[in-house]
């Protein structure tokens, strides 16, 4: 692309011909106000309706005010970005925004990480001039996961861009028009009633807090002071890549230890890891991949841990309805397991046990509540904390997190391998469903557990993996877009693949809809340093392979039996149904 | 006693079936229709083409856009049923309540608002004990309103079902709904 | 019909439509049959005269269903053209009258009760785009190809290139007719430059200001001078293939251009290979569904794609990027009803009329407080006045007028003071207003301005699609602040705050819609700031005081009609209104036959 010279408020700088405004300004480090702007993932997923307007610069020789998002920027442009026509625009138009949302950011979830609160903020700017009409709705609270609290809405549609082009999941759409034109699904239906697969990418992505995750922190306390219960907390991999973050810390940094004993604090009876069931999960996995492929199975088979995916291909893909690996996903494995064989030997009544998942995700919610997974004779998991929930109970329980001292998990459900670190990243079940096929294929130790080739921040990759002679092709995908692609293949019978891993978020677990937010301009390198902190941890593990942990290898001894046995199919797998496209 | 009852069940069972045959008779009619434009092979850009006049069509034969019309809709063009509505609840043409036996429409054009439409509209709205944009408790009217209908020299100007009456005043209102029982 | 397979076989048949007329001159008799003509009982006069002339068994002269001629305060209307006589104009024709008309033609050259304002109406008019409009049959192309029709598609297909077309239209300086006056041969130019096929035409008829019908007129009355242009158009940027994007209001409109196309079709005029050049040509209809946003062009692009109307930034212009991200053409109605005499006459021809700046005519759709409500094509350069008082014959009540609203929900209100401006782009925007699409809404003394701000910030607001800021909740406080000095809620401070916010919206909104918008509010305010500040002062506005003038004869039906009896008068006297018991309802008003009743 040719440069072009341009001058933003008084600075001469030259940028390429295709950047916009924005772009032109962040190079030279102005910072323009934007509200519904977004760029993720490289661009790869952008948001550019240009509706929100808080980016209007002065442009010379032009009539009206130029959006800088949208605005492509021309050879000897000259910008002002905040002119007293700018600010009093900008400033009018903030009013207007306030005009029509609640101003209850002492109540609201999203205080704190509020664009237009940051923002009004900034302009401090009266949020009561102009009065009038405001936006009514009900707060839509239908579903485990998610809460649309839609008066805080500002149209912006970013929810709507990730929804649709990111995850093609479809549900939101701009609906009714004028001042009543709002972001929603068809006919108004409550979440719980749409193909929504919760992966809370639109939570993500919402600069207000029109769009929450649901808390259930009250329960959990409740809880914690019932003496009658035993209260069982297990941790999902991808949260101690994270929770530092809630603290002030820098991305990147595992806090494993401090956060197991950060949960003590906060009282609950035993501290597991939800990564022992990721283990077990490639067990069970890993051995129905090498069923599928010794007795012609259905090829190529989907790993099956990310329950937005699950429900994605439940409504969208009912025809492929076999292909997936029944495996329940790792935390709920682990209640399953709590609830029968460690009940059993502890001796305690799985009715008095509540099993709390700490999950870097928002579906897990969902997941939890579906009443299938019950074969332990309860719900196996009875209540999901986001990551972000942690550390709101931490911070309300007084700990001081990053003082705190390391900590152990309890056992026999607190061992774990770097197999199941790495269920963290996209890339990880594969590579740790790999590590355990490929010894077992072959009968031999493998020399490197590492396969590179999975690796990487891509939202679509594969790879050929040679074992004992054979040649596997697996896929990656991380995005429910990329994922539709891999499906449709698929479906069309397309697909070369033997083995194809599907997250419903980019990243992976560590960049879930339950994550600590991150601005979206950092998103790629906060997912980067998670991804290392992760494969860290694995690397540092003794014991790399799922397959290889003791604890795994006695629970099947003790209880469970065969892997992909009897026993194993009752508690551990499950089935698919399919749902209503809406 | 109970004969009485039955009877009015059945012919209740009886509407209920013709219903039920007629509704799939127009669904039948959509899908010749949606069949006619030859949408095999086309991609999601080329079906999205045809949705809008595919809805005008489903609201000729339905008189309005009940949800399942709009599912069967989406599930024929294969786009997801939230792209429908919005497109649905995006233009005002299109109808998400089903009409009274009657439709009053009232010109809000200029000409018509300079020429005194709003008093013609509120004696109709006190005659028939309804709201602009409602329909009447007995299912007799539904009150709308059109964008210009570019019969300015007729103004104040109103519809029903269709016919055109210009030049009316609040005293012609009562005159004009006895027409339609 | 055949397929005409080359030029000379158009030739011929051209040849033979203008030699049956030759060799057997008819009367005709035209029936303005478009959708206020038939809403105005029409239909029953045209069955009349048809019925007439059946039993009479005259073959010297014909009825024919035709556009409109723009006289809609005289609806139904009936021209009548006998062979080497100027045409003769009737209102307000019934079928007893049509049948009569029938009778008197058998004998006279002339109809008897012309409509004696016609011709003062028409000596101040120039018909290029409405050329047609009521003195064709619309669904007949023998009719339109009598009158020139298709001559000019011909002779381009017959070995003009492409630029010289864009040539011709650049100097002919035709503009815009749909709102903003940017020069189509120019836009032209850009979509032949623009790379990559496949490219597209649209024609803009999605006529959304309220009480502007001119595109109406021409679609129902003149469909093939619109499918002509848009051919023409098709060959000169290098498109093959075109979308009427019509509203669905319009439903004769469509009706009329689905037989122009089949028609078209038939000939060979449309589709593969045209008349034996090679080039090939087709469009479609598309139906609008009630959205004035659709108007705006990327909306519009939008729509045709079968997605919610909502406008998007230009850059990129559809010229570069349109539908589905190919280059693409919108010209309104009225713009290509003027290419095909352009091309007939020639560019110099086109550019002397109107003014340096704007050439040509505009169609202006008069009504509201105005004698004859209809539509009128002047020279660009004609003062409102003229318009408004020579043609629209001033206001219905006698008073002067008070002011003019032009460009629709876009445009501002000009006062009387400001009437002797020549109307061209340039002079109404400085005024404060637009060229718009051509709707002259005119006001009279008893309208309030305030509340005409209201009734068009109402407009805005339904009609906004919401997707930027500005104009969602900008234009929905505005309208807010309206109603609050409306109903006497008003404080001082709300005037200053009306003009921040819609320099505001003006200033931000993203699509043009969104950015005139606030017009309506801020002219006013420029114009008839007294009335805001009347309102505020006076708590609203002031109810009508109504008093009875000498024009009453004492009937007594005011006096009836009166809900609170304080109309006094003796039967066949004048009546006395008392002032201290009325109540404003305007019953009275409402009630009197005879004008008697004034209201201030």
């Amino acid at each position: 692309m040719p440069l072009v010279n341009i001058i933003i408020d008084g600075v001469k700088t030259q940028v390429s011909s295709d950047s916009t405004i924005l772009d032109a300004a962040r190079k030279v480090n102005i910072n323009i106000p934007t509200l519904c702007h977004l760029e993720l993932h490289n661009k790869e997923t952008v948001n550019r309706v240009a509706s929100c307007r808080i980016c209007v610069v002065e442009v010379e020789g032009r009539r009206n005010l130029a959006p800088a998002c949208s605005t492509k920027v021309q050879n000897g442009m000259v910008i002002r970005t905040h002119s007293p026509r700018v600010i009093k625009s900008r400033r009018v138009l903030m009013q207007l925004l306030l005009s029509n949302h609640p101003k209850d950011c002492l109540n609201c979830y999203a205080s704190g990480n509020c664009d237009l609160q940051t923002l009004s903020n900034d302009m401090h700017t009266d949020s009561n001039r102009f009065e009038g009409a405001h936006s009514d709705f009900m707060v839509e609270t239908s579903s485990e996961s998610i809460v649309r609290d839609l008066n805080k809405c500002i149209r912006c549609r970013r929810c709507e861009t990730a929804c649709n082009d990111m995850q093609t999941v479809g549900v939101l759409s701009g609906v009714g028009r004028g001042f009543d034109m709002v972001v929603g699904p068809a006919f108004h239906a409550p979440l719980e009633k749409t193909q929504c697969v919760f992966c809370g990418q639109c939570v993500k992505v919402c600069p207000t807090g029109a769009l929450m995750g649901k808390s259930h922190v009250e329960e959990v306390w409740n809880a914690i002071n019932d003496p009658e219960k035993v209260v069982v907390v297990q941790t999902a991999p991808a949260v101690r890549a994270a929770l530092g973050e809630e603290f002030g810390m820098e991305p990147g940094k595992c806090v494993t230890g401090r956060m197991v004993t950060g949960l003590r604090r906060l009282g609950f009876n035993h501290v597991f890891d939800t990564n022992f069931a990721a283990d077990l999960t490639i067990v069970e996995e890993a051995t129905e991949f090498i069923h599928r492929l010794k007795h012609g199975g259905r090829l190529p088979m989907l790993t099956s841990c990310c329950p937005a995916w699950v429900k994605f291909f439940e409504h969208q893909f009912q025809d492929l309805l076999d292909v997936p690996s029944t495996c329940k996903s790792p935390h709920e494995m682990f209640g399953a397991i709590t609830k029968t064989y460690w009940a059993e030997k502890m001796k305690i009544d799985p009715a008095k046990i509540v099993v709390v998942s700490i999950m870097p995700c928002l579906s897990k919610k969902y997941e939890a509540s579906r009443k299938e997974l019950s074969s332990s004779g309860h719900q196996d998991v009875d209540y999901v904390l986001s990551t972000r929930e942690l550390g709101r109970m931490l911070r309300e329980a007084g700990v001081d997190f990053q003082s705190l001292p390391d900590g152990e998990f309890d056992n026999p459900l607190g061992f774990s391998s770097g197999g199941a670190d790495i269920f963290a990243v996209s890339g990880g079940v594969c590579e740790a469903a790999l590590r355990m096929a490929a010894e077992v294929i072959s009968g031999k130790e493998l020399d490197s557990v590492d396969f590179e080739e999975v690796r990487g921040t891509k939202g679509l990759r594969h790879a050929h993996v040679e074992i004992a002679g054979m040649e596997v092709n697996v896929a990656i995908a991380c995005g429910l877009g990329h994922a539709r692609r891999l499906l449709e293949e698929v479906r069309a019978g397309k697909s070369h693949y033997h083995l194809i891993e599907i997250m419903a978020c980019p990243g992976g677990c560590i960049c879930g809809g339950g994550q600590p937010f991150v601005d979206s301009r950092e998103e790629i390198e906060v997912m980067k340093k998670r991804a290392q902190a992760i494969y860290a941890e694995d690397a540092g593990k003794e014991i790399r392979s799922s397959h290889k942990n003791p604890y795994i290898q006695e629970l099947y001894k003790e209880f469970l039996g065969e892997a992909y046995g009897e026993k194993a199919h009752k508690l551990l797998h499950t089935g698919y149904t399919s749902r209503e496209k809406l | 006693m109970g004969g009485a009852g039955g009877a009015i069940e059945t012919m209740e069972l009886t509407r209920m079936q013709t219903e039920e045959t007629s509704d799939q008779a127009k669904i039948r009619e959509l899908d010749a229709f949606i069949q006619s434009l030859g949408l095999d092979g086309r991609d999601a850009a080329g079906r999205r083409a045809v949705l809008i006049q595919i809805l005008h069509r489903a609201q000729g034969l339905f008189g309005w856009l009940p949800e399942e019309v709009q599912k069967h809709i989406s599930a024929k063009l294969d786009l997801h049923v939230s792209e429908v509505y919005g497109v649905v609840s995006f233009y005002h043409f299109f109808k998400t309540k089903p009409s009274g036996r009657h439709v009053i429409d009232f010109c809000t054009g200029t000409a018509c608002f300079v020429r005194g439409i709003g008093k013609v509209i509120e004696q109709v709205e006190a005659q028939t004990g309804t709201k602009l944009g409602e329909t009447s408790g007995d299912g007799r009217f539904t009150l709308g309103s059109l964008r210009c209908v570019g019969a300015c020299s007729l103004a104040p100007v109103l519809q029903v079902d269709g016919k055109t009456y210009g030049r009316v005043t609040p005293e012609q209102v009562e005159a004009i709904l006895a027409e339609y029982k | 019909m055949t397929k005409l397979a080359t030029g000379v076989a158009f030739a011929e048949f051209a040849d033979a439509v203008k030699a049956a007329e030759a060799t057997a001159p008819k009367t005709r008799i035209f029936v303005g049959m478009s959708t206020c003509g038939v809403a105005s009982g029409a239909g029953p006069v045209y069955d009349a005269i048809a019925a007439e002339l059946a039993a009479s068994g005259n073959p010297a002269i014909e009825v024919v269903r035709a556009g409109c001629v723009g006289l809609c305060y005289a609806e139904p209307t009936v021209e009548v053209q006998v062979p080497g006589r100027p045409v003769v104009t009737l209102g307000g024709v019934t079928p007893a009258r049509g049948r009569e008309l029938v009778k008197e033609l058998a004998v006279a050259a002339e109809p008897a009760k012309p409509l004696s304002v016609g011709d003062a109406i028409f000596k101040k008019q120039l018909r290029i785009a409405l050329r047609n409009c009521g003195r064709i049959d619309p669904e007949k192309i023998e009719d339109y190809i009598r009158n020139g029709g298709y001559v000019q598609l011909a002779k381009i297909l017959d070995g003009m290139k492409p630029e010289e077309v864009i040539a011709t239209v650049k100097a002919s300086g035709l503009r815009g007719r749909g709102g903003a006056g940017f020069t189509t041969g120019l836009k032209w130019e850009y979509a032949r430059a623009a790379a990559a096929a496949p490219k597209y035409i649209v024609c803009n008829a999605d006529e959304g200001d309220p009480g502007a019908f001119m595109d109406r007129s021409v679609l129902e009355g003149d469909p093939h001078s619109v499918l002509e242009a848009m051919t023409v158009a098709g060959y000169a940027i290098g498109a093959r293939y075109g979308y009427i994007y019509c509203r669905a209001e319009y439903p004769l409109a469509v009706k009329r251009l689905e037989v122009a196309i089949a028609q078209s079709r038939a000939l060979g005029l449309l589709g593969e290979n045209i008349l034996g050049s090679g080039f090939a040509f087709d469009l479609e209809i598309k139906l609008g569904a009630g959205a004035f946003v659709c108007g705006e062009e990327t909306a519009l692009i939008h729509s045709i794609e079968g997605k919610r109307g909502e406008p998007t930034v230009k850059p990129p212009f559809p010229a570069e990027s349109g539908l589905w991200g190919k280059s693409t053409t919108v010209n309104n109605v009225e713009t290509l009803a003027c290419i095909q005499p352009i091309l007939e006459k020639g560019a110099a021809w086109f550019k002397a009329i109107g003014t340096p700046k704007c050439a040509g005519t505009k169609v202006f759709a008069l009504a509201g407080d105005v004698k004859n409500v209809g539509l009128a094509e002047v020279p660009m350069g004609t003062t409102i006045r003229e318009v408004l008082e020579e043609i629209g014959g001033g206001s219905r009540d006698g008073r002067p007028l008070k002011a003019v609203q032009t460009g629709g929900p876009s445009g501002g209100c000009i006062p009387a003071e400001k009437f002797d401006t020549p109307i061209e782009y340039d002079t109404l925007g400085a005024l404060g207003s637009i060229m718009g699409s051509g709707g002259l809404i005119v006001m009279g003394q008893k309208t309030s301005m305030v509340k005409i701000a209201h009734y068009y910030m109402e407009f805005s607001c339904d009609e906004s699609c919401g997707k930027c800021t500005p104009c969602r909740v900008g234009n929905r406080r505005l309208y807010e602040i309206l109603e609050r000095i409306l109903a006497g809620k008003g404080k001082p401070e709300d005037l200053p705050k009306l003009e921040e916010l819609g320099n505001v919206i003006k200033d931000t909104a993203l699509c043009g819609l969104g950015q005139t918008s606030p017009n309506p509010v801020l002219s006013t305010l420029r114009w008839f700031r007294s009335e805001y500040e009347d309102c505020i002062k006076n708590g609203g506005v002031k109810p009508p005081v109504y008093t009875v003038n000498d024009k009453c004869i004492g009937c007594r039906a005011c006096a009836k009609a009166c809900p609170v009896q304080c109309i006094e008068g003796a039967l066949k006297k004048k009546h006395v209104i008392d002032q201290s018991k009325c109540i404003h309802c305007g019953a009275c008003e409402t009630k009197c036959r005879f004008g008697a009743i004034d209201s201030e």
